[in-house]
């Protein structure tokens, strides 16, 4: 036995020699240490890293099988959609492949929001994490793009319609807008070439630059540590050895506790994946089971789920302003909306960085905001014309909410510092 | 503060169950009948597929619902030569263009297109296929109550008989068909559990293996909580 360690040592050491294998393993997990306060919140991280593999390796597979070719078969069918169907009926476990990529959509949707969340509720992005949050931010631009580009692959109805809405938006930006939007598309409608530039772009372009980001993420995570529920910095109170005092080392501790994370939320998203796979409608939309059709407009075209909010924010633009187009200043909203949340280190000018220790102003103003997020994005799954209980019309909620949307950041440098603050403890405190 | 935001979050949930419009018919769940099934798969090669193919489907995949390759050989290959191949039709879609307005759409996967919030594809299918009248309006003689002014004609008339629109917009049997109306009912809910199986012939396996994939994930449950708890019963 003792031969057989002394020859995996000799093995560790030769490549510890040309590798920094055994210093990285302790710089990232053994020696990294994380506070210990962790909650529930804390989970969607690496749920987040879960996800991205399994649409890396499953896209991959799809890859195998997938014709991004919009040109009608025999029987009058578009090559791209029919090999999805292919994919569905005549691979060997197709449909669980595809399954897994449509639902890893949303799933990559939801940790994300709820690790943003997270994120707001902490003060995460709070000094000296704001360049992890502008990576982050990088990652969930990345990410939207990814989604985008991969909801015209099926190359059903709402697929291309999606679109088709999606790419005329740049043409309303003044001067180049409608030959941007030609550039964008390769073609004066959305048609093969589209469908294979954004093949080229989901497969490889965008997921190579995800990569790249999530890297950057965590290695600035990595240098100056993660935030706790608490908000107070651990690395202020070290032992004779430098190790925080309420830090624990991320492996093993935090590798067992995200083990029990990754099972709890495969249970959920395998609930999807074999008794709801439409999601009732909301993962794949029912629509997109029809071919595209460009003859044939959809009375309603609504974007998947996790786009619903900023549609809403787009479509809560209806007045043109300095003599351009409203839908300019829409697309100028939709943008602002998802861009805005890169300013959050410098907005908030909040004395702690805890949702626990802060004071009532914060804690409603963020209510407000997160149950506006969801009746936008619920509104944006609506036509328009849409009324609550059939009397109350949703299109000026909509605006209204967009309002309180922008002038939630906007005014959060005075609300943040104004706000009645409790003192934070000097250590993390757990229960 | 927890009632004001429940009551908020609940809001757009109620708003939505009020604002169904369209009214369609529970088919009956066949899923799993198989005598249902394969009586569906006979009325859709006789009836549907001549004019609409089912082109993802290949006809020996029809041993999912209890048939021999020998029996779909013997009884529903009509439009093809070999078993492996899928169910497509002769009639040329430009020439259906002509005839029909527009080209009878590929049926594979209806079941799962026609899905709305108003009810599930099967539902759909089931009131669609039931709600056929009389209409001399049009070039078919022909017009559907939940698809206006629809470029197909009453393929299942001679089983249903004719119905009429009357005055107070409800459908009446005014000459009968060679079935009953709940035979045809039946009938129809037959040919719809079909096109439900067809529009996802793995539909049934894949809630079996999904029972077995949460059985299994719950029993790793226990064993990744208990490993979690002796590993942190040292950090206080």
């Amino acid at each position: 036995m003792s031969k057989v360690n002394a020859i995996l040592q000799g093995t560790l050491n030769w490549v510890d020699e040309r590798f920094p294998l055994t210093s990285n393993w302790k710089a990232h997990l053994s020696e990294y240490y994380a506070p210990k306060n962790f909650n529930f919140w804390y989970f969607f991280g690496s749920l987040a890293m879960l996800v991205l593999v399994i649409q890396i390796v499953t896209g991959i597979f799809l890859t195998m099988h997938y014709k991004p070719d919009a040109a009608l078969n025999a029987s009058g069918v578009p090559v791209a959609f029919a090999s999805v169907e292919y994919i569905m009926r005549d691979v060997s476990w197709g449909w669980l492949i595809r399954y897994m990529h449509s639902t890893g959509a949303s799933a990559f949707f939801v940790v994300v929001y709820l690790h943003m969340f997270r994120g707001l509720l902490y003060g995460s992005y709070r000094k000296p994490r704001e360049l992890i949050w502008l990576f982050g931010i990088g990652i969930f631009l990345c990410l939207m793009g990814e989604a985008f580009f991969g909801y015209l692959l099926p190359w059903g109805q709402m697929s291309f319609w999606g679109a088709q809405v999606i790419v005329n938006l740049f043409s309303a930006i003044p001067l180049i807008g409608p030959d941007l939007s030609i550039w964008l598309r390769g073609d004066y409608v959305v048609g093969d070439a589209t469908l294979n530039r954004f093949f080229a772009f989901h497969v490889i372009a965008m997921p190579l630059v995800l990569i790249g980001l999530v890297g950057a993420h965590i290695i600035a995570l990595h240098e100056v540590g993660s935030n706790n529920p608490d908000g107070v910095e651990i690395k202020k109170k070290k032992d004779a050895n430098g190790i925080p005092l309420d830090g624990i080392p991320f492996h093993p501790y935090y590798t067992v506790k995200d083990i029990v994370g990754v099972v709890v939320f495969l249970f959920v998203f395998s609930i999807v994946v074999f008794f709801m796979p439409e999601g009732g409608g909301y993962f794949l939309e029912y629509n997109n089971f029809f071919p595209a059709d460009p003859l044939v407009t959809p009375p309603h075209i609504a974007p998947v789920w996790y786009f619903t909010p900023y549609y809403s924010l787009l479509r809560a633009v209806t007045y043109p302003l300095f003599g351009i187009d409203a839908k300019f200043w829409g697309v100028v909203a939709m943008g602002a909306g998802t861009l805005i949340f890169a300013f959050l280190p410098w907005l908030d000018r909040s004395p702690v960085k805890s949702i626990r220790y802060r004071g009532p102003i914060t804690k409603w103003l963020l209510s407000i905001w997160i149950v506006g997020f969801f009746i936008l994005g619920f509104l944006g799954t609506k036509d328009p014309a849409y009324k609550f209980f059939g009397f109350i019309p949703g299109a000026p909620v909509a605006q209204l909410l967009s309002l309180y949307y922008f002038l939630f950041f906007l005014t959060m440098p005075i609300w943040s510092s104004l706000d009645r603050c409790k003192p934070e403890p000097d250590r993390v405190t757990t229960k | 503060m927890k009632k004001f935001l429940t009551a908020i979050l609940f809001a757009p949930v109620l708003a939505f169950a009020a604002g169904a419009t369209l009214h369609l018919d529970s088919a009956p769940d066949k899923s799993s009948d198989m005598a249902a099934l394969q009586n569906g798969a006979k009325i859709f090669v006789n009836y549907c597929l001549n004019c609409h193919s089912a082109s993802y489907m290949r006809y020996n995949r029809l041993q999912d619902i209890g048939l021999t390759d020998a029996q779909i050989k013997d009884n529903l290959l009509f439009t093809a030569e070999k078993v492996g191949e899928p169910m497509k039709i002769a009639m040329q879609r430009a020439e259906a263009k002509v005839w029909f307005g527009a080209a009878p759409p590929d049926l594979t996967i209806i079941a799962r297109a026609r899905a709305s919030e108003h009810g599930s594809g099967a539902d759909w299918l089931y009131t669609y296929l039931r709600s056929f009248y009389r209409d001399e309006n049009r070039p078919t003689g022909w017009n559907n109550v939940i698809f206006e002014n629809v470029g197909m004609p009453h393929v299942l008339w001679e089983l249903q008989g004719e119905q009429v629109m009357g005055a107070d917009h409800k459908l009446a049997l005014a000459k009968p068909g060679k079935m009953k109306p709940q035979e045809y009912d039946a009938m129809v809910g037959d040919l719809v559990a079909y096109l439900k199986y067809m529009g996802e012939p793995v539909g049934e396996f894949r809630k079996k293996l999904g029972v077995i994939v949460l059985i299994f994930l719950a029993v790793i449950f226990v064993f990744a909580y208990a490993l979690k708890r002796e590993y942190w019963k040292d950090v206080h």
